[in-house]
């Protein structure tokens, strides 16, 4: 490949390859859309616009398609998420136990909403999401899969600073 | 391809004797709970310590290693005490630790394993009676189950098929495949009556009965493991825990339809489970247990695991499989049923994990033997998820027709405050069965329950998730917490749910913010039947069960709202009216101190007062007041 070709096209090129390594592995099946999401996914950590087109030509399938089933499901992200992708569990059993001022503690902190939901410096991500499945530790966060249980505002606060300075140290 | 076929009589002898030679054993509970709590480094920690301290230490007992240790330490899939995690099991004595740290390792190493002592510091102690208990089964949260699906949950190394398979564990598989025909598995699951533990309670064996005989040569047996609703885990410890015992029933139930193909859907929320119930499939394969000629019968079987990509929907059956096929999660209508036209159009059975767990125990035990727990209509045992408000929370088995009282007081431990102390008078409500379900109160405490008499009631079972709530909950709120829930959920497909739910949410809202009129409840009440009558699944058609239940036994909480403008729990902020008690007020004067608008007054030592008219209601007060003088607000 010729050395001097400019880096964006090439990163482009790169972006590709990989899917396109995800895609044999399911055989081109439009059948496993889901999982193949899934492993993009989990490759450039959300579903960019482009890439989405790309897999729905790959497969046969129109790119509205595509697109239908990656904004169904909760868990494929269309926009780039932070470093530090935090979960805090609104399930029954977190939620009678507070965790809503967990919520609004680490918003404050960190500058965010329920609408925008990621850091300006592509840090942090807060988002609530339904049940984690750890009620018996409630009220439970996640950072990055890591699992926290029976959080509290200062403790959840403590921890994004914690994760904010080691940042800075590097 | 010709397998290497694992020889399971000599596995499980080899294991067995493996096992007798080591004199002790110690369990790390690596459930997802403890894991939490850092049982992982207490596992570490133990490993090192017992070597350092020169002892034989066997990590994984093997068929060829002598294993002549003197302890063998392996972790396992959730014991259930969460609430008491890191929690580790010393066997033969059963003693159990609670609350394991790394820094306790020592002690466990030189007291228990060199001088074969129990540590007295670490065992549990009943926070109100402050007895103490060395041994599991004597612990009262233990003591009152009967743990027959969860037996060997916690109890066996998950990730070891030996050790699954030393227990008894694919026997009824086998027997399933060699000595049964379809006919005969179906008939023995519908004589045991297990009723589908997903939430419905349709008999198991009447399921299999319809699929049996419809035509075709392909057919699917889908393991439904998207256990979507908030405040239930007990799908995910028994895919944690004993992965195995999920596949030996995902078998019997291919056999009993003649399927060879299936499909475990995992909710990707669980990344532990996934790994587990992965590992089991790849192990099961290359024993030979899965794949061509299955136990020498002619048979093939194979097995794949499926992400969910969260979608509470897709625990609807006809939108799990939309999923598998690569579409978007929308139920479709029913008939046709799955049994007739599932996945690819092909007959298919959809059961939960917990159903399949039981299927091998009814197979190897017979219908006759499982009918003796539970009642006559709902036979059986129960896992429940006992959360919220309550000592002792964690994953519990029980008999149907146990009390909630039982659940609640005697295994759960009593209710406690928010600050974590029991309060004997505090109990208000458990709802039952997730955004599903409905409410229970006082009055429903000593009725036995299963699935007739919760569904009497207007409630369901579902899938087993108990929340308790204390007196200080706000009932309209938890209403509007689960229908954010479905609201949120609904797949839009049909207009009464996407429509009706945003409505009911927006009536609450107001009933929250002090904005309903007496109209709104007669709105609310009107538009949950129709919402009830008109949706197209049974999330829709489920969805206004926590406000017409929360409706029914707590109207005038409702009507405060409506009428009083006053939330009697004072969790709406709202409507939140901050009040200091000059009883209890000692004049700190630390809410004044900490008041964001100076909206206290007061002078030291003396009782404080509110201005009700600065006050931006936003709870500071209560949090810093240390003497609880302050009421009406959260």
């Amino acid at each position: 490949m010729c050395e001097k070709q400019n880096v964006a096209c090439d990163c482009g090129l790169r972006k590709f390859e990989k899917v396109c390594r995800i895609l044999d592995k399911y055989d081109r099946r439009p059948s496993k859309l889901v999982p193949i999401l899934q492993e993009v996914q989990h490759e450039y950590r959300y579903l960019p616009e482009q890439v989405q087109a790309f897999i729905a030509t790959s497969l046969g399938l129109s790119p509205a398609r595509v697109f239908g089933v990656a904004s169904f499901y909760a868990n494929f992200a269309l926009e780039p998420k932070g470093k530090y992708v935090i979960h805090i569990c609104d399930g029954t059993a977190c939620h009678v136990k507070g965790s809503e001022r967990i919520k609004e503690a680490l918003h404050k902190q960190l500058g965010l909403d329920d609408k925008k939901t990621t850091t300006s410096d592509m840090l942090f991500t807060v988002e609530a999401v339904s049940c984690l499945g750890a009620c018996g530790l409630a009220p439970v966060m996640t950072i990055n899969d890591e699992v926290h249980g029976q959080v509290t505002p200062a403790k959840a606060v403590e921890l994004v600073n914690g994760i904010r300075e080691r940042e800075q140290a590097e | 391809m010709i397998q290497q076929k694992i020889d399971m009589e000599a596995t499980g002898q080899a294991y067995r004797q493996a096992r007798q030679a080591v004199r002790r054993r110690v369990i790390v509970c690596a459930g997802t709970g403890c894991v939490a709590n850092g049982s992982l480094k207490v596992y570490e920690a133990l490993r090192q310590e017992t070597e350092a301290r020169g002892l034989e230490v066997v990590v994984k007992l093997g068929d060829d290693c002598d294993c002549k240790g003197d302890v063998f330490v392996s972790k396992s899939g959730c014991q259930g005490f969460c609430q008491a995690g890191p929690l580790v099991t010393i066997e033969p004595e059963d003693w159990l630790y609670v609350h394991v740290k790394p820094e306790d390792v020592a002690d466990i190493v030189e007291q228990t394993l060199i001088h074969d002592r129990p540590v007295k510091r670490l065992v549990y102690v009943d926070p109100a009676s402050h007895e103490a208990f060395e041994q599991t089964h004597e612990i009262p949260f233990y003591k009152r189950q009967q743990r027959v699906v969860l037996a060997e949950c916690g109890n066996i190394d998950p990730e070891d098929i030996r050790e699954y398979i030393a227990r008894g564990g694919y026997a009824a598989a086998k027997r399933a495949f060699k000595e049964m025909q379809p006919e005969q598995v179906c008939e023995e699951v519908l004589a045991s009556g297990l009723r589908g533990r997903g939430g419905g309670g349709f008999p198991t064996g009447r399921k299999w009965a319809l699929t049996l005989p419809e035509p075709g040569e392909k057919k699917f047996v889908i393991c439904n493991g998207d256990e979507g609703d908030p405040g239930a885990f007990m799908d995910r410890s028994l895919m944690e825990g004993n992965p195995h015992r999920v596949l030996e029933g995902i078998m019997i139930a291919a056999r009993a339809i003649g399927a060879d193909e299936a499909y475990v859907y995992v909710r990707a929320e669980y990344p532990l489970a996934v790994q587990r119930i992965r590992k089991a499939v790849a192990d099961a394969e290359e024993a030979g247990i899965l794949g061509e000629d299955v136990f020498d019968s002619g048979r093939n079987m194979t097995c794949q695991v499926m992400e969910g990509a969260g979608a509470f929907v897709c625990g609807e059956e006809t939108a799990l499989m939309a999923s598998i096929e690569g579409l978007r999660g929308m139920p479709r209508p029913k008939p046709p049923f799955p049994a007739q036209s599932g996945l690819w159009g092909k007959p298919t059975v959809i059961n939960n994990v917990e159903t399949l767990a039981t299927v091998p125990l009814i197979i190897a035990e017979g219908s006759g033997h499982y009918r003796r727990l539970g009642t006559a209509g709902s036979p059986g045992t129960k896992t429940f998820a006992v959360t919220g408000h309550v000592a002792n929370t964690g994953l519990i088995e029980v008999p149907f027709g146990t009390t909630l009282r039982e659940i609640i007081f005697e295994i759960g431990g009593g209710v406690i405050d928010n600050l974590g102390q029991v309060m004997p008078d505090g109990f208000k409500a458990v709802q039952i069965g997730g955004p599903s379900g409905g409410c229970l109160i006082a009055e429903h405490l000593d009725m036995p329950l299963d699935f007739d008499s919760v569904k009497g009631i207007g409630a369901m079972v579902g899938s087993g998730g108990l929340v308790v709530m204390n007196r200080d909950t706000c009932m309209v709120k938890i209403a509007h917490f689960f229908m954010r829930f479905t609201q949120n959920e609904s797949c839009g497909k049909c207009v009464p749910c996407r429509e009706g739910t945003k409505q009911m949410l927006w009536l609450l809202e107001d009933i929250m913010e002090g904005r309903a009129t007496a109209q709104t409840l007669e709105l609310l009440e009107e538009l949950a039947s129709a919402v009830q009558l008109g949706s197209l699944c049974g999330l829709g058609k489920t969805a206004p069960n926590p406000v017409l239940s929360t409706l029914r036994y707590f109207r005038s909480e409702y009507e405060a709202h409506i009428v009083q403008k006053r939330c009697p729990a004072g969790q709406c902020k709202a409507l939140a009216t901050p009040e200091i008690l000059a009883d209890r007020c000692k004049g700190c004067g630390a809410c004044l101190r900490k008041c964001p608008v100076n909206a206290i007054t007061g002078e030291k030592k003396m009782p404080h007062r509110i201005d009700a008219g600065t006050c931006i209601k936003c709870g500071t007060c209560a949090q810093v007041c240390r003497f609880d003088a302050i009421v009406g607000v959260n």
